[in-house]
């Protein structure tokens, strides 16, 4: 495979809603093996970045590509296969009430049919061991944690084995505790060789489980490069994101 | 000013009614595509139609009663109170059944299927179920619709059903023969009022499921934006519900 066929590529991508302008000329790549994170401060539109990849939303101009197919205009059921290389942890872990937790795991493997039950519930049982959640397999999201169900969704995104793991604010409202066991989860995954594309503004979280960062301010990307050369950035953006001044009280 | 607002308002009411159309058809045309989800199918069924039954049972029951109570009372002067059962019978088959169990479905089912739905939207769970690769008409909006197609029929059967014995409890309160209540339905209704009856619940039962989804789906703004959702659903439905009825009335009258 080439390069190009190995990488998630968004060029000069403008999106608005309402009238209202969410990014310009927004450029991106990911490429497999190399583990970014997008940073900015709160809504500067990072959630928006992963949608628009996973063409959830349609941009008004620029293209998406994964894995050298080109998203941008198709219909949905055209891109499903190569989507299926890519999972996401959202914010609230978004797992699906009605169903228990076994069954929100085993979902993608339930729809495609190929598996037989004691298959999948061979890998969702696996896959709860591996975010440390197995005794939780048989309860409903409602019965749960907030650090728990984010640990689920991440074993739901890993169920089907992707290429690419996107976590949308993975450590928001968690303890500690809870932050340490994502970041280890995170960790672990990359050491499985899955490549993972972080939104966030924890930016301890960042630090341990990147190595390219983005940066998103007013709607353009103003910074794009290495943790050093971000420390070393003279971008004043990028700088009081680092080192919040009394200067930044309620701008 | 005044007719820029009107401008943009029925552009968006044409698009509305754009997207509500081209969600149907695709509803419409999955049916009977694969996978037919039949797990879902049946949980909806059962909540959207057995759930109902009761409030269709109370509807059918206090219409009928009060529907025969009004027609002794106008036809006791002209000595015709024999003609009750049937005057109920065509009243309840044709019209008040249909659209009154409709109604209360609406109330409950369209509105239960938008704060379903638009909480989906808002906690990101149709955004998971489509990066999972599933078809959300499919696995949504098709369950929901069959459901409905279904059950809506029945509920008005029902409705029709439990309505005439309501009616034969007052008429016979009243000292009317059970059996000319009963021989007057046959002289009042004829095979098409119970095909009117029966088409359109059904339409009935897709404008309340297809509404239903269509707002549920479009729903944005957090717990507020499924409030209004919700409310939006049950009075678009209603009104669609009501607006229908007189057309698909005056479409049976042309083959009468």
């Amino acid at each position: 495979m080439t390069t190009e066929e190995r990488c998630i590529r968004m060029d000069k991508i403008c999106y608005s809603v309402g009238g209202r302008t969410i990014l310009t000329d927004f450029d991106l790549l990911l490429e497999q093996g190399v583990n970014r994170t997008i940073l900015g401060v709160s809504g500067s539109g990072k959630t928006t970045i992963l949608k628009l990849i996973l063409g959830l939303l349609e941009p008004d101009s620029g293209s998406v590509s994964i894995n050298g197919l080109t998203i941008t205009g198709l219909k949905e059921a055209q891109y499903r296969e190569q989507r299926k290389k890519i999972a996401i942890v959202f914010q609230g872990g978004a797992l699906f009430d009605s169903m228990t937790v076994g069954e929100n795991v085993g979902y993608r493997l339930f729809e495609e049919g190929r598996l037989a039950e004691r298959e999948i519930e061979e890998i969702v049982r696996e896959k709860l061991r591996f975010v440390g959640v197995e005794p939780a397999l048989d309860l409903y999201p409602s019965e749960l944690s907030g650090g728990m169900k984010k640990r689920v969704a991440i074993a739901r995104a890993l169920a089907a084995d992707p290429d690419y793991i996107f976590f949308d604010e993975p450590t928001t409202g968690l303890d500690p505790i809870g932050v340490y066991n994502i970041c280890n989860l995170m960790q672990r995954l990359q050491a499985d060789g899955k490549t993972t594309l972080m939104v966030t503004h924890d930016l301890a979280t960042a630090f341990a489980t990147s190595q390219k960062f983005t940066f998103l301010h007013q709607k353009r990307l103003v910074f794009d490069g290495s943790e050093t050369e971000m420390r070393a950035c003279s971008i004043p953006e990028v700088r009081e994101f680092l080192l919040p001044t009394e200067q930044s009280l309620f701008v | 000013m005044g007719i820029a607002i009107i401008d943009r308002l029925l552009i968006r009411f044409f698009a509305d009614l754009q997207n509500f159309c081209t969600l149907s058809c695709r509803a419409a045309a999955r049916i009977f595509r694969k996978p037919g989800y039949y797990r879902d199918f049946a949980i909806q069924f059962d909540k959207l139609g057995f759930g109902s039954l009761f409030i269709c049972f109370l509807t059918g029951l206090f219409t009928g009663m009060v529907m025969a109570l009004q027609f002794i009372i106008q036809l006791k002067p002209f000595a015709a109170t024999s003609y009750v059962g049937g005057m109920v019978a065509v009243t309840m088959i044709k019209e008040l059944g249909p659209v009154l169990a409709s109604l209360m479905v609406a109330g409950r089912v369209g509105s239960a299927i938008t704060a379903e739905l638009g909480t989906m939207m808002v906690t990101e769970q149709v955004d998971a179920m489509r990066v999972e690769g599933t078809d959300i008409i499919q696995r949504l909006v098709t369950p929901r619709l069959k459901a409905m197609l279904l059950a809506m029929p029945l509920l008005t059967i029902l409705t029709d059903v439990v309505s005439l014995l309501g009616g034969y409890i007052i008429a016979a309160g009243y000292g009317i023969n059970p059996t000319m209540y009963l021989s007057a339905f046959t002289q009042f209704i004829v095979p098409l009022d119970y095909l009117e009856g029966l088409v359109k619940p059904l339409v009935f039962g897709g404008l309340i499921a297809m509404t239903g989804c269509y707002v549920g789906l479009g729903t944005g703004g957090g717990a507020e934006g499924v409030g209004s959702a919700a409310k939006k659903a049950v009075v678009a439905s209603s009104i669609m519900i009501l607006m229908c009825d007189f057309f698909i009335a005056k479409i049976i009258v042309v083959f009468r």
